[in-house]
């Protein structure tokens, strides 16, 4: 177990903990909705630990860096880019994804690129985003997102 | 709408289940073709596996007691009046405890627009739900270090503070222009 999960860990008890003292009631809701979000959560884990499995024992590494890493330059920065804003995957899986990538060659930019597009743009929510905030709303805000992932993902690579 | 939301939870529960089911077969069939990737597939997705294992019990923990402490209402409530600096630790903050997917709080912003809150708050607000999370950022610190999780959620933060008040002076700006109403009948007056 590493230092981090620990970390996460002892910090997660002690906030059920302070939260249990303070209503056990909502506490025990709580719960119900974590067993309910994990199970929920249960089939896109083990899917996507079956991808990176068969990724990296199927994709060299010197492809991966030669789409995503530190040659590809900015085509493959854009690429991952829109890659992240049409994905529809739980950002809690993406991170085990970006990790095994990076390992294998990608670029830090392209991986800050992949979770910040991810994250922030909702190619498959759009529609929804547009009718309950209107269209100019909704469009200025994914754009502008894409734009500044961009940036946040270069200032990213050039920093770490 | 209750009822509506667990027919979605359910449809997308089997649409996962499927893609499951998917890799699977994928899976089977490739490592049957190549034998000798067997051991580097199994040792990769036994490793994510073991790492995954020992933080998602506590991140949706994290996320269940977020989620009972922090209501809908409460958020409608501080972001509907605050402004300024104010404005934008509150919109930072809501965004950032309670979780769930992006679609859950459409809704909620667009009650805020109705309400008259800032379209600034409201665009960091719906941005921060989006992108930045505790439980998130736990995931991302225990496999990307702590130097990429920082990074990427300083970074992340102040941009979307820019791009919340740029929209804001574009939607007021082309009001002016078109005085269309935009979003909400009262979204853009402030």
């Amino acid at each position: 177990m590493s230092s981090t999960a620990i970390f996460i860990n002892v910090f997660t008890l002690g906030c059920l903990i302070f939260a249990f003292i303070r209503n056990r009631a909502k506490t025990r809701q709580a719960l119900i909705v974590a067993v309910k979000s994990f199970l929920r959560i249960l089939p896109i884990v083990f899917t996507i630990i079956i991808f990176i499995g068969l990724f990296l024992g199927f994709v060299s590494p010197s492809i991966i860096s030669e789409i995503v890493g530190e040659q590809s330059g900015f085509g493959g920065v854009l690429f991952v880019a829109l890659l992240g804003a049409i994905s529809h995957i739980p950002s809690l899986v993406s991170f085990p994804l970006a990790a095994s990538l990076i390992k294998s060659g990608a670029s830090v930019t392209a991986v800050a690129a992949f979770i910040t597009t991810l994250t922030m743009i909702g190619i498959v929510t759009l529609p929804l985003e547009i009718k309950e905030l209107g269209k100019k709303v909704a469009l200025l805000r994914n754009g502008i997102s894409f734009v500044f992932a961009i940036i946040i993902a270069l200032i990213m690579g050039s920093i770490l | 709408m209750k009822e509506a939301e667990g027919e979605k939870q359910r449809k997308g529960m089997v649409q996962d289940i499927i893609f499951l089911g998917i890799a699977l077969i994928v899976a089977i069939i490739l490592l049957s073709i190549f034998p000798d990737r067997r051991e580097v597939v199994a040792t990769a997705s036994w490793e994510i596996f073991i790492e995954m294992i020992w933080i998602l019990p506590a991140v949706m923990v994290l996320m269940g007691l977020f989620s009972a402490w922090v209501s809908k209402e409460t958020v409608v409530k501080y972001l509907g009046k605050a402004s300024g600096i104010k404005g934008i630790f509150f919109a930072i903050l809501f965004g950032s405890l309670p979780t769930g997917p992006l679609y859950v709080v459409f809704p909620v912003a667009a009650t805020l627009i109705k309400k008259g809150a800032r379209i600034s708050n409201i665009i960091i607000f719906l941005s921060a739900w989006a992108c930045i999370k505790v439980p998130q950022e736990m995931v991302e610190f225990q496999f990307l270090g702590l130097k990429f999780m920082a990074a990427r959620l300083i970074l992340t933060i102040i941009f979307v503070v820019i791009m919340g008040v740029s929209i804001e002076k574009i939607i007021e700006w082309s009001d002016k222009k078109e005085s269309e109403p935009i979003g909400g009948k009262d979204g853009a007056g402030i």
